[in-house]
């Protein structure tokens, strides 16, 4: 893992210092609102519906057991005892008062991080893949140049005041868990004809109101032209982005409306100009940050264990089927944590489990985790015969639940019960649809299947890149719920469709259950997953399902 | 001819706490929506608006619909019934008995 050097241990105690300075002179009336406002919005600090909200950075969603242990003691002192984990590998604090930021900012520092450029015009907390440096199917772990990305970005001057936020995401991979295509740029690690290691760069990706994926800008940049181009590209949007209208501001609408083309044309020239200063330093850092992400040594050997278990321990072997992946060592496994027991708030983690989890990474995956855009934590290096004492101990926390990937497996923003732009919630919903399911008892029948929810059409919940994605409006002072189908959110990304009327906060949830019937009904054969149903059979079945009524009007 | 005027209370959050708060009758910021002063005069809601903007104290403030009710002022729109009680999820905020106290 990457540990601070001097320079970004002094960068960020300045920080501290100087916010807890601006602070102190908001309190004491020194400076009003609309002075501090940007001033805390630059520290990731927010003022919510109930009380502000403290979003903290996971870098890349890595993470150490020694951090994890800090955010429960941060959670437990000055918060009301659990954390939020969000869609882009943070983690978010829902009840901090004001006097306390600087002593929550000076803790986290004591582990080296940090909830800077966490909100604002800036470039935020670079994304990765959560399972980076541990599956066996990448070119390179994503982390190193997502760390590069980070130091480069961090109060870079030229980029402090974007036409809006600006968000990066990595793979090392072919196969997508970055979604990089719903992000402002998208960089997939590649290798060329000759065998060297560069990058392929999409631009203009993102959800919100508008909905677009990523288009490529650049098939192969050299590594050592990763810096400069990124530069390019956030130059040229710096310029042409759209400062008179905020909902035509990311650079999906630049890109749309300049057409990927003449962006490519003007990021080019830009690029040529600014390369030659350039001098490769960053080139040597790269190779400093690369050797701080070198695989731990793993113990090979003790499989056995892992295997008889399976085969003689029914609910280790649901939750292995569901909950872990295949590591890049044979004798090794990925463990994902599920944070979305049955009825529970998708992403919340109590302090109490926060350290439990904590510990099991020092006990049992070389003291690393990692947080997932799918609100879930992974411990990446497991020793398969320590996973049946692993899972009876997540068991006991409530932490063992099978279901990674299943129905109940569902992203969903804090919505309404919290944000103050939401315009409903989603987590009641969220609950709902989970403890339904579970009552069921048809989620492993049913198969992959990813529900995706958002309060409002910023998309903090990725529903248009759900298999079935729920948005949550207003509807004239009524909770209403917006369905989408066939959204994708790996490689083969695909925004859902959406499938006719809203439904009322009592109608989602059996609405939900019919469409998931329905689907289970009309499938092939159960290898036959949803999104591959629906992909086969179009929206009609679904939409008939979701409307049973309109038959009814129909056939009359 | 002009639309009715709907009652409104003055709302915004604290500046300390970010708790969210209602402007009283006798000039007080309260936690409690019934207690807030049920604003029936647009005229009156401008004045009291202006009355309210402390920035020592608020962050925020705005005028949010309201109706009488046997209580004091109650809460139109699901948005300020939330605001009023707190997360759904969780017995946080004004909901919960050890955040409830007084101003």
């Amino acid at each position: 893992m990457y540990s601070y050097s001097d320079f970004d241990e002094q960068f960020v105690r300045e920080r501290v210092a100087q916010f807890s300075q601006q602070v102190a002179r908001r309190i004491d009336g020194s400076l009003t609102e609309d002075e501090f406002k940007p001033l805390r919005l630059m520290n990731g600090l927010y003022l919510q519906l109930h009380a502000y909200m403290l979003r903290v950075a996971i870098p890349y969603g890595t993470i150490s057991a020694r951090q994890m242990n800090q955010l429960a003691y941060i959670a437990e002192t000055w918060d009301k005892g659990y954390g939020h984990f969000t869609t882009r590998q943070n983690i978010q604090y829902n009840w901090p008062e004001l006097k306390d930021i600087p002593a929550m900012l000076e803790a986290l520092a004591d582990v080296q991080m940090h909830a800077i450029q966490t909100s604002g015009n800036t470039i935020r907390n670079v994304t990765a893949d959560h399972f980076a440096g541990a599956v066996g199917d990448e070119v390179a772990d994503p982390r190193p140049v997502a760390e590069l990305l980070r130091q480069w970005s961090t109060d870079h001057p030229e980029f402090q005041f974007l036409p809006r936020k600006f968000k990066f995401a990595v793979t090392g991979a072919e196969h997508d868990r970055a979604v990089i295509k719903a992000h402002d740029i998208g960089i997939q690690i590649v290798r060329n004809d000759a065998g060297e290691v560069g990058y392929r760069i999409l631009v203009g990706g993102g959800l919100g109101r508008t909905p677009m994926l990523g288009k490529v800008i650049r098939d192969f940049v050299p590594a050592e032209d990763l810096l400069p181009y990124s530069e390019a590209i956030v130059h040229v949007y710096n310029r042409l982005g759209r400062r008179d209208n905020k909902y035509k501001a990311r650079i999906k609408i630049t890109v749309h409306e300049h057409g990927i083309e003449a962006i490519r044309d003007l990021v080019e020239a830009r690029f040529a100009e600014i390369r030659p200063e350039f001098s490769g330093v960053d080139q040597d850092m790269l190779r400093g940050i690369e050797a701080q992400f070198a695989l731990p040594e793993l113990t090979a050997g003790g499989a056995g264990v892992y295997d008889a278990d399976y085969a003689t321990d029914p609910v280790f072997r649901a939750w292995a089927d569901t909950n872990l992946t295949a590591h890049r060592h044979p004798d090794h496994a990925i463990v994902t944590i599920s944070l979305k027991a049955h009825g529970a708030t998708p992403g919340d983690a109590s302090a109490d489990q926060m350290r439990v989890m904590a510990d099991l990474a020092e006990r049992f995956s070389h003291s690393e985790l990692r947080i997932s855009h799918q609100q879930n934590v992974i411990l990446p290096h497991v020793r398969k015969a320590d996973l049946p004492q692993v899972h009876k101990i997540l068991a006991g926390h409530g932490l063992g639940t099978a279901n990674i990937g299943l129905v109940s497996d569902i992203i969903a923003c804090p919505g309404m019960d919290y944000c103050a732009l939401a315009t409903a919630r989603s987590i009641p919903i969220a609950q709902q649809i989970a403890t339904r399911f579970d009552e069921l008892k048809i989620e492993h029948e049913v198969g992959p299947l990813q529900i995706k929810i958002s309060g409002c059409i910023n998309a903090c919940g990725h529903h248009h890149v759900g298999h079935i994605g729920i948005l949550g409006l207003d509807r004239a002072g009524v909770e209403n719920y917006q369905v989408t189908l066939g959204g994708d959110a790996t490689e083969t990304a695909a925004l859902g469709e959406r499938a006719g009327p809203g439904f009322s906060a009592e109608e989602i949830v059996p609405a939900i259950e019919r469409l998931v019937l329905a689907y289970v009904e009309q499938r092939e054969s159960a290898e036959e997953t949803f999104i591959e149903a629906f992909r086969r059979l179009g929206m009609a079945p679904f939409k008939a399902a979701l409307y049973p009524e309109e038959r009814v009007k129909d056939a009359a | 001819m002009a639309r009715q005027f709907t009652p409104k209370v003055v709302t915004a959050n604290a500046l300390l706490e970010g708790d969210v708060v209602y402007l009283t009758a006798d000039d007080r910021w309260s936690r409690t929506h019934s207690e807030a002063e049920l604003i029936e005069d647009e005229a009156h809601a401008q004045i009291r608006l202006l009355e309210a903007n402390q920035p020592g104290i608020v962050v925020g403030v705005y005028l949010a619909d309201a109706r009488r009710g046997p209580d004091g002022p109650e809460p139109v729109h699901f948005r300020e019934v939330f605001r009023a009680t707190g997360p759904s999820n969780y017995a946080h905020g004004k909901q919960s008995a050890t955040d409830s106290a007084g101003v």
